[in-house]
C-alpha cells in the first residue's frame, strides 16, 4: 500500500472512530475545526522544516509527487508530501477524540 | 523541533489554567492507543522504504529502525493537539458567541 492510500485510509478511520466508535463527534464541532486550523498552520511550519532540510525523505513511488523537495507543487505543500497533512489530521483527530472520550470515563478526584 | 512544539504549547496550560497535565492517567489513555497505531504504521512504512530518516540529522540510537525522537513525536504531537483543543475550548467558553 502506498503512503497516499494509507493516509486516506487513516483519515477515514479517524473520522469513523470519532463518529461511530467513540461517538465524540468532534468533526461536527466548531471547537475541533478551530483547533485543527491552528494545528495545521504549525504543522506546515514544523513539518516544512523537517522535510525541507531532508531530515525525513520519501520514496517517490509511495507518494503522489516525486522525491524532489519543492516548496509547493509536485504533490507537496511547504516541502512535505500532501499525504503528511492527512497523517497529521488523523493523528490529532484520533488523539483529541480519545481525550474527550476518556474525559467522561477517567476522572482524577478534584478535577473538572 | 519537538522541543519547539512543547515550548509553543505548554504555556497554554498555564495561560488558560488547563488541567490536562494534572490528569496523567487520562492523558495516557488518550495518547497511547493512537501512538501504538501510528508507530505501527511508521514502522511498516519505514520497513517498506516509503520514507527514511537522514542519519546525519537524527540520533544514532535506533529502536526497530526508527530514531528515538520519532517515538517522542507520537507523544509530543498528540499532547500539543490536546493542549490546543483544551485551550480552544476554554477560550470559546470565555467569549460566548452570539
Amino acid at each position: 500500500m502506498t503512503y497516499s492510500a494509507a493516509a486516506a485510509g487513516a483519515v477515514l478511520v479517524a473520522i469513523l472512530a470519532d463518529l461511530v466508535i467513540l461517538r465524540t463527534a468532534l468533526v461536527r464541532s466548531r471547537t475541533w475545526w478551530t483547533t485543527y486550523g491552528i494545528v495545521v498552520v504549525f504543522q506546515l511550519i514544523t513539518n516544512g522544516w523537517l522535510t525541507g532540510r531532508g531530515i525525513v525523505r520519501y520514496d517517490g513511488s509511495a507518494i503522489l509527487g516525486s522525491e524532489r523537495i519543492v516548496l509547493l507543487g509536485d504533490g507537496r505543500v511547504a516541502y512535505a508530501p500532501v499525504e503528511d497533512l492527512a497523517f497529521g489530521f488523523a493523528l490529532v483527530l484520533l488523539s483529541c477524540a480519545l481525550w474527550v472520550w476518556t474525559g467522561v470515563r477517567i476522572r482524577t478526584p478534584g478535577e473538572r | 523541533m519537538l522541543v519547539v512544539v512543547l515550548l509553543g504549547t505548554l504555556p497554554l496550560h498555564r495561560f488558560y489554567r488547563l488541567s490536562v497535565l494534572r490528569q496523567p492517567l487520562r492523558l495516557l489513555a488518550a495518547i497511547v492507543p493512537a501512538a501504538v497505531l501510528f508507530v505501527a504504521w511508521d514502522l511498516a512504512a519505514t520497513a517498506a522504504g516509503q520514507w527514511h530518516f537522514d542519519p546525519a540529522q537524527t540520533f544514532a540510537v535506533r529502536l526497530w529502525g526508527l530514531p528515538l525522537e520519532e517515538y517522542a513525536f507520537f507523544v509530543v504531537i498528540p499532547l500539543a493537539g490536546i493542549l490546543t483543543f483544551e485551550a480552544v475550548t476554554v477560550a470559546g467558553s470565555r467569549r460566548p458567541r452570539p
